[in-house]
């Protein structure tokens, strides 16, 4: 009984540490060992625009929101205090240092990852990427490295996006309906925020996540199952996986960051 | 069929010119040996058929001549060379000179027939748009599918998907052509035209066609050698006239298309009176 639990335990522990060799496997493979950028490159814009653009839509319209909703309840808090003007800062230090990595990240993850892990997975399960590797074609350099670039490259792009349009989104709500004074809600922002402290480690942030977001959902959809019900889990794992580790990251990273440690 | 003699199992060949050979080969997946210490040659230039009853592992077979598996122990050879020694480098080299057939015919489905069938060229060689352009339109005319150069693979039958698949596999005019399951699915008469073509490539081009079916009729008509694989063993071999005449149980079995004989129907499983009166429920 306990012998069993053990030797379960064991054998759990064993996979997960193998999972996490392919995993790095894929990674090292495909952009580590052999890399090509010439014959990537027409891959990698495709990649971008499904990857990143069309992520464009439900980024803008969430940092809009995100930002509208800041900019409201910032002022109601304020208000009370008599310094509403520090709206402005309150809102792009949010957004810069936690909220546009982390909430791009979210969306980013259910958006793109789910899909990377579901096309890889079908790509799979109809032995595409076996049909390419007997054709001669190393699918890791072909299927998977240009994806993993264009996710690299997109989430920071995105959050810096979701960013600009999160500030937007409060003006609007503060200047324009709220009435706070615009040149007092800009001047604080300027004033407040410090470009390598926080500009620069939010889109870090960005890349970290950005990294680990693809490199999730492309190693889900490599390893899964190539089954229906295979490929399904796969995405449901890609996206929570996915969700959790940027959080954690997230607050690693804070605290490397900002927490003074 | 010539050769009338009734022959020892397994002690001739039709030329001593091989291409691939298996030598001593176990491959296990799980705890299930799918082949147990096989050993065969295939004939350069000729059409080798790899027979057996579905789940006997001949799509792992050929996945194995092409190196996408590695046998536990044992060699394959492809003209000397051993291919689950190679280094992947190497390997992609060797492919090149392969073509496969896979059973779902696994087309690219974010590329119309035509790329798809472009793709071998267009990676592996240097050649302008102008001369793929016609490759393509013959490799397709001879499939019968010229019409259908612009559909998306969600737009084809089955059938039609595997024939594109097959116009794919030889656009390279590749050493092999290995053919998974080519006639499943396929209508009577496309039916007859893959067999011909399949004849007819192989006669012209001077590829070594490797054939895994059970469509005992068609794969006799075409083959001039035949391994009939069962339960991890190769049981049979010889050319369709040896094998016809062949009077051990199993082999007429399988070439009569009987259900029930020594060649097992079943996966491996205890006995249907035993597991139902044992009663319970399923675990
Ligand atoms: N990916 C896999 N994992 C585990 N077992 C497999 C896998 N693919 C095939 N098998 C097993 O290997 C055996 C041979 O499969 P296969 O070569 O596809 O048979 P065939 O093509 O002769 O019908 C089957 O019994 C199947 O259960
Ligand atoms: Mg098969």
């Amino acid at each position: 009984m306990i012998l069993d639990k053990i030797q379960r335990l064991g054998h759990r522990t064993l996979s997960k540490c193998a999972a996490f060799g392919r995993s790095g496997q894929i990674l090292f493979q495909s952009i580590v060992a052999r890399p090509a950028p010439m014959m990537m490159l027409p891959l990698l814009i495709k990649q971008i625009y499904f990857i990143g653009v069309l992520s464009l839509v439900i980024i803008v319209v969430s940092g809009a929101f995100i930002g509208m909703v800041l900019g409201l309840q910032g002022y109601t808090i304020l208000v009370d205090y008599g310094s509403e003007q520090a709206v402005g800062q309150m809102v792009a230090l949010s957004l810069l240092r936690e909220l546009a990595p982390v909430v791009t990240a979210l969306l980013f993850a259910g958006r793109a990852g789910s899909a990377l892990t579901a096309e890889i997975g079908l790509m799979k399960a109809t032995e595409q990427l076996a049909s390419l590797e007997m054709i001669g074609v190393d699918p890791y350099r072909r299927i998977i490295a240009p994806r993993l670039y264009a996710g690299f490259i997109c989430m920071p792009l995105l959050s810096m996006i979701f960013a600009v349009v999160g500030i937007w989104g409060a003006a609007l709500v503060a200047v324009d309906w709220l009435g706070i004074y615009s040149g007092a809600y800009w001047a604080n922002m300027q004033q407040a925020v410090d470009f390598r402290e926080d500009v620069v480690n939010g889109l870090i942030k960005a890349v970290v996540f950005g990294f680990i977001v693809t490199w999730i959902a492309v190693y889900q959809g490599y390893d899964c199952v190539p089954t229906s019900e295979g490929i399904s889990q796969a995405t449901t794992r890609t996206v929570v996986y996915a969700s959790l580790a940027v959080l954690g990251f997230d607050f690693v990273l804070t605290a490397l960051m900002f927490g003074d440690l | 069929m010539g050769q009338d003699k009734p022959v020892v199992e397994g002690k001739a060949l039709p030329l001593d010119d091989i291409i691939v050979e298996i030598r001593n080969m176990t491959f296990t997946r799980g705890s299930r040996k799918i082949f147990d210490d096989i050993s065969l040659k295939i004939p350069r230039g000729k059409v080798t058929a790899i027979m057996g009853p579905s789940g006997t592992g001949k799509t792992t077979l050929l996945k194995l001549i092409g190196g996408q598996l590695h046998p536990d122990s044992g060699e394959i050879l492809l003209d000397g060379q051993n291919i689950p020694k190679l280094n992947r480098k190497d390997l992609f080299i060797v492919r090149e000179r392969m073509g496969m057939l896979f059973q779902s015919g696994a087309l690219f489905t974010d590329m119309n027939v035509f790329d798809n069938v472009a793709f071998p060229i267009r990676v592996h060689t240097e050649l302008p748009e102008v001369m793929i352009r016609d490759i393509v339109l013959m490799k397709l005319q001879a499939v019968g599918l010229r019409g259908a150069v612009s559909l998306m693979p969600s737009e084809l039958s089955g059938g039609m998907a595997r024939r594109v698949a097959l116009a794919r596999a030889i656009s390279l005019d590749p050493d092999i052509v290995m053919y998974d399951e080519p006639f499943t699915g396929q209508d009577p008469i496309a039916m007859g035209v893959l067999v011909n073509l399949i004849k007819r490539l192989n006669q012209a081009l001077g590829h070594t066609s490797i054939i895994v079916s059970h469509d005992i009729q068609e794969t006799l008509s075409i083959a001039d050698y035949i391994y009939v694989l069962s339960d991890g063993k190769i049981i049979a071999e010889g050319t369709p006239g040896m094998l016809k005449q062949q009077d051990s149980e199993q082999v007429r079995q399988f070439v009569d298309g009987l259900p029930d004989g020594p060649v097992p129907f079943h996966y491996p499983a205890p006995d249907l009176l035993d597991e139902l009166m044992a009663g319970g429920v399923f675990k």
